[in-house]
């Protein structure tokens, strides 16, 4: 395959403008999640590992995003997941759902369907039943956006 | 919206202890107060389903609060374990008051 001239231009321009204003599209919402985290494990930074995130990597309808999380415990009444935050640092609203568990739940695990308004970072949170906190976040690409319209 | 009609799939029978995965969705249309109305420009208000929970017997099971960012007909899947046979309670509660309920019933041998 041959790269003519007009590609590398095109693919150089997109480049350039996707640098530019990636960072700051992630800033200004990431902000909002970030506070979001800390008001949920009351201010301590999650650990990573435990929680695991089950997320497509490119949502081609950012009306119905399929994310599901889980949470590896035994689920013992001594030794549980309480709840479980997820949130979208890209949307105008980072908040999407909390799930909350209980010893009763057998496996923490749920699924859900979920809006996302542009390729952006899903987040999982989750706190156990002795308030230590574990966090995932995966990339989903949205084809196209899921909000306002 | 009173016509939100939920469904929910769990398993009829199930041996003691087995953890079963249980799968609900409700029509609704989430509508998530950002939208606005094409027509007047007016933004359209927000109707969510704010509260899903599950009961065994009495006994919560799991519960979600849902935010603006959950899709139409909010689908949720989550896992119970079941140790006796009895009756699931699913409730899910609307922005503007209303609450919609269904009950599944499970035998376990």
């Amino acid at each position: 395959m041959t790269i003519t001239r007009r590609q590398v231009f095109g693919l150089t321009a997109g480049t350039a403008a996707f640098l530019a204003f990636k960072p700051e599209f992630s800033f200004a919402a990431t902000d909002k999640a970030e506070d979001a985290i800390k008001a949920f494990t009351g201010g301590a930074a999650p650990m990573e590992g435990t929680v695991a995130l089950d997320t497509p990597e490119i949502a081609e309808n950012g009306n119905t995003v399929p994310v599901g999380v889980t949470v590896d415990s035994p689920m013992t009444a001594d030794s549980y997941v309480a709840s479980v935050l997820i949130l979208a640092d890209g949307n105008p609203n980072p908040a999407v759902a909390t799930f909350h568990f209980s010893p009763m739940s057998g496996e923490a695990e749920a699924k859900t369907r979920i809006r996302l308004a542009k390729t952006q970072n899903v987040i999982a949170v989750a706190k156990m039943n002795d308030g230590s906190t574990y966090i995932d976040r995966k990339e989903v690409k949205v084809t196209i956006g899921g909000c306002g319209g | 919206m009173a016509s939100a009609k939920p469904r929910v799939k769990v398993p009829k029978k199930a041996s003691q202890g087995e953890v079963i995965t249980i799968k609900t969705l409700i029509s609704h249309p989430m509508e998530s107060g950002q939208r606005k109305d094409k027509k007047t420009g007016e933004l359209i208000p927000r109707k969510i389903i704010n509260k899903f929970t599950c009961e065994f017997d009495g006994q919560t099971v799991f519960t979600c609060d849902l935010d603006p960012a959950v899709s139409a007909n909010p689908y949720l899947q989550f896992s119970a374990k079941v140790d006796q046979s009895g009756t699931f309670k699913f409730t899910w509660v609307d922005d503007d008051g209303s609450v919609y309920e269904t009950e599944k019933k499970i035998t376990v041998n």
